[in-house]
């Protein structure tokens, strides 16, 4: 339960509200992380929240992106360069690609759902060879709060990469509505399909029942499961979801095994 | 070898003189409350208690003095081994100052069956995953454990239901059984029986052992309360959508006493105060406890008492092999709304929707809420 101080190396607005920041241990190196994983970033004096890793830094540390919702997630967010905050972590289980080699692969991220994934985006545009077509499906709210643009538009060049928006503006061209409209524009041979999918609950429940039910597996369908969170390490008690502990057993689970949790109202 | 004591004064003063904290039932504003003794005068001997759902009451007994005639007192180890609130750590000058963990040498003496079991339940929760509390761990082994055999199970008791109790078997120092002239003390550890060894004792005969079962038997068919574990894990499992959790949310304050009273329950917050983290005790009928996105998950009260009692029967053993109830009625005693985790465990599972669902009355007992308010 002891933070270790990392270092702002960098801190790049994305948007509005999110804030990309990239963190060097101030001593020695960062433990190595999975896709998939999170650590809990602490804002001195403030508090502790679990924010995912959406990337390695060059020299090894962590690139996490941070919406800023509540009083934790303000204070990392105006954090400075060069300001130190603790760090624990990494924690939880990761998205599993090597399950997906061999097969197609849907991508489906809703909203800030995108930072857990963009690892998984990121292997997927440098090991294109190893999977079979690859579609990157996004839904966001507005264009203004769709995170990664440019990385967006780079990885267009490799693979499908379809984005929705809830609330258009003018200059607009994509589609709109929820992106369960763009799964049945996705190209994939259900029955070879590894899919990832994170995002709001109800985003995540809706594109799962979607893909299983055009035949992909439920074991080969992976969903980041997101939960009041105090410890990270299956302590507090707080994102037990039935037998699970979220932060342990999850983030990351297949819909096989959370179907029937996710069903029962208020579990 | 078991021995018999005529008097737990030479124990208390070799523990003393041993470098112990000695703590053990003492009465405060008419209830048993955990103390330090200094002597054996302190304990609450001619004591009885009197508990049923909502219900605590302490009244001096017109028979012998018996030292130990009553049964769990809101006191449980855990406040030893899991304390309310600890600091975690200052951040001073941008790095993490841990705080040390206080440790105290204390030896408890009176913990029950249940509160041993309970120990053991902990024990796998704080030390059996892939983060071990190193706090807990330090603290539980700081722990010299006299444990004593329950005579007069409460009202609300279901040790014997759970396998827990009345007598302990294992997990203690030293096991005391109350004899009508002195104490049956067996050593269950090497400093145990060097501890007995020392004090002035005469051997235990078969007569005494004797004496000793029949109490236990004795107490074991008095227990207050039952509950049948055949199926219960899966049974709560298929009940979840039952309406059932909802009539017991109305009767429910959601006042989270049944939680910390509990000697198993271990959900924890976090609390800032400046440069300071702290660790608090934090329980899941309290709405913050699931918020998410600016709601609670388990928004309804009926989704909040699910959670509870499914934890303590059914997930507790997918998550840790075990049981997260031990059978010592303390919920049922200190919920000021009288709410019987045994009776709502029969009704959910059996067959939902046979019993009458007729709102019961939430009458709080003064002496309930005072004493609770105390706890905290
Ligand atoms: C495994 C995991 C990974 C996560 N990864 C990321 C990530 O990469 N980036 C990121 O920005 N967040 C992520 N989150 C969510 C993040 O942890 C919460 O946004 C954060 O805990 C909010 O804390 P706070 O103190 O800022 O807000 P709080 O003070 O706790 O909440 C204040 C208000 O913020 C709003 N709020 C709280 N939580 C959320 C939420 N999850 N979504 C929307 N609004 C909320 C509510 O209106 C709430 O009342 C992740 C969560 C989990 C469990
Ligand atoms: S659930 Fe109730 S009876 Fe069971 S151990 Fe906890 S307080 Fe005691
Ligand atoms: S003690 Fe009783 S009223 Fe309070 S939360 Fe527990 S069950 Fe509800």
């Amino acid at each position: 339960m002891i933070p270790v101080p990392y270092r702002v190396r960098s801190r790049r607005p994305d948007r509005a509200d999110t804030v990309t920041l990239t963190l060097d241990p101030v001593e020695g190196a960062a433990p190595p992380f999975l896709p998939g994983q999170f650590t809990m970033l602490y804002a001195p004096g403030v508090g502790e929240i679990p924010i995912s890793i959406s990337g390695h830094a060059r020299a090894g540390g962590y690139v996490q992106t941070v919406r800023a919702v509540g009083a934790v997630s303000r204070a990392l967010c105006r954090t400075r360069r060069g300001e130190i905050i603790g760090v624990r972590g990494p924690f939880g289980t990761h998205w599993d690609l090597g399950l997906a080699h061999g097969l197609d692969v849907v991508v489906a991220a809703g909203g800030l759902g995108l930072a857990p994934l963009r690892p998984v985006v990121r292997h997927l545009a440098a090991h294109g060879s190893r999977f079979g077509r690859i579609t990157l499906l996004v839904g966001s709210r507005t264009p203004s709060t769709v995170i990664y643009p440019r990385e967006l538009a780079r990885w267009a060049r490799d693979f499908d990469v379809l984005v929705t928006v809830d609330h258009p503006d003018r200059a607009w061209r994509g589609p709109t509505g929820l992106i369960t409209k763009l799964v049945g524009r996705a190209v994939f041979d259900p029955a070879r399909t590894y899919a990832f999918v994170c995002g709001p609950e109800i985003m995540m429940r809706a594109t799962a029942s979607l893909l299983a039910d055009r035949g992909v597996r439920p074991g080969r369908i992976a969903l980041s499961l997101e939960r009041n969170m105090k410890c990270g390490i299956g302590r507090c008690g707080h994102c037990q979801l039935g037998p699970l502990f979220t932060c342990a057993d999850g983030p990351v689970v297949t819909y096989d095994m959370a179907a029937p949790l996710l069903e029962v109202r208020q579990l | 070898m078991d021995v018999v004591l005529a008097s737990l004064e030479p124990l208390i003063r070799a523990l003393r003189e041993g470098g112990h904290t000695v703590v053990g039932p003492t009465v405060r504003d008419g209830v048993i409350r955990f103390a330090e003794l200094s002597s054996a005068a302190d304990l609450p001997a001619g004591w009885r208690d009197e508990q049923e759902p909502g219900r605590y009451r302490l009244h001096a007994s017109s028979g012998p003095a018996e030292v130990f005639g009553f049964a769990a007192s809101p006191d449980s180890v855990k406040r030893y081994t899991h304390p309310p609130r600890s600091s975690l750590f200052r951040w001073i000058e941008d790095t993490a100052v841990e705080t040390p963990v206080e440790a105290p040498r204390l030896a408890l003496l009176g913990v029950r069956a249940c509160d041993l079991a309970a120990i053991a339940v902990q024990d796998r929760v704080f030390l059996g995953g892939r983060h071990p509390d190193e706090a807990y761990r330090a603290r539980r082994e700081a722990l010299f454990l006299i444990a004593v055999t329950c005579s007069t199970p409460g009202g609300t008791c279901f040790c014997a239901s759970m396998g827990s109790g009345p007598r302990a078997t294992t997990g203690f120092d030293v096991a005391l059984t109350e004899l009508a002239d002195g104490f049956l003390a067996e050593p269950g550890t090497a400093r145990g029986r060097d501890l007995l060894a020392a004090l002035p004792h005469r051997p235990a005969t078969e007569d005494d052992r004797e004496a000793a079962e029949r109490i236990e038997s004795t107490a074991a068919a008095r227990m207050g309360r039952r509950v049948d574990l055949d199926g219960i894990r899966e049974r709560l499992v298929e009940q979840r959508e039952s309406p059932l959790w909802d009539e017991i949310a109305s009767r429910c304050l959601m006042c989270a006493s049944c939680t910390m009273v509990c000697p198993t329950c271990f959900c924890v917050t976090t609390e800032d105060a400046d440069d300071e983290r702290f660790e608090r005790w934090d329980s899941c009928f309290t709405l913050g406890f699931t918020e998410l996105g600016g709601e609670p998950v388990r928004s309804s009260g009926g989704a909040r008492y699910r959670q509870w009692l499914t934890h303590k029967f059914s997930t507790w053993v997918d998550q840790f092999g075990t049981y997260g109830c031990v059978g010592c009625g303390r919920c049922v005693t200190w919920c000021p709304a009288g709410i019987d985790l045994t009776e709502e465990l029969r009704a959910v599972t059996e067959e939902a929707g046979t019993r009458d669902v007729t709102t019961q009355g939430t009458e709080a007992s003064a002496t309930v809420s005072t004493a609770l308010e105390r706890l905290r």
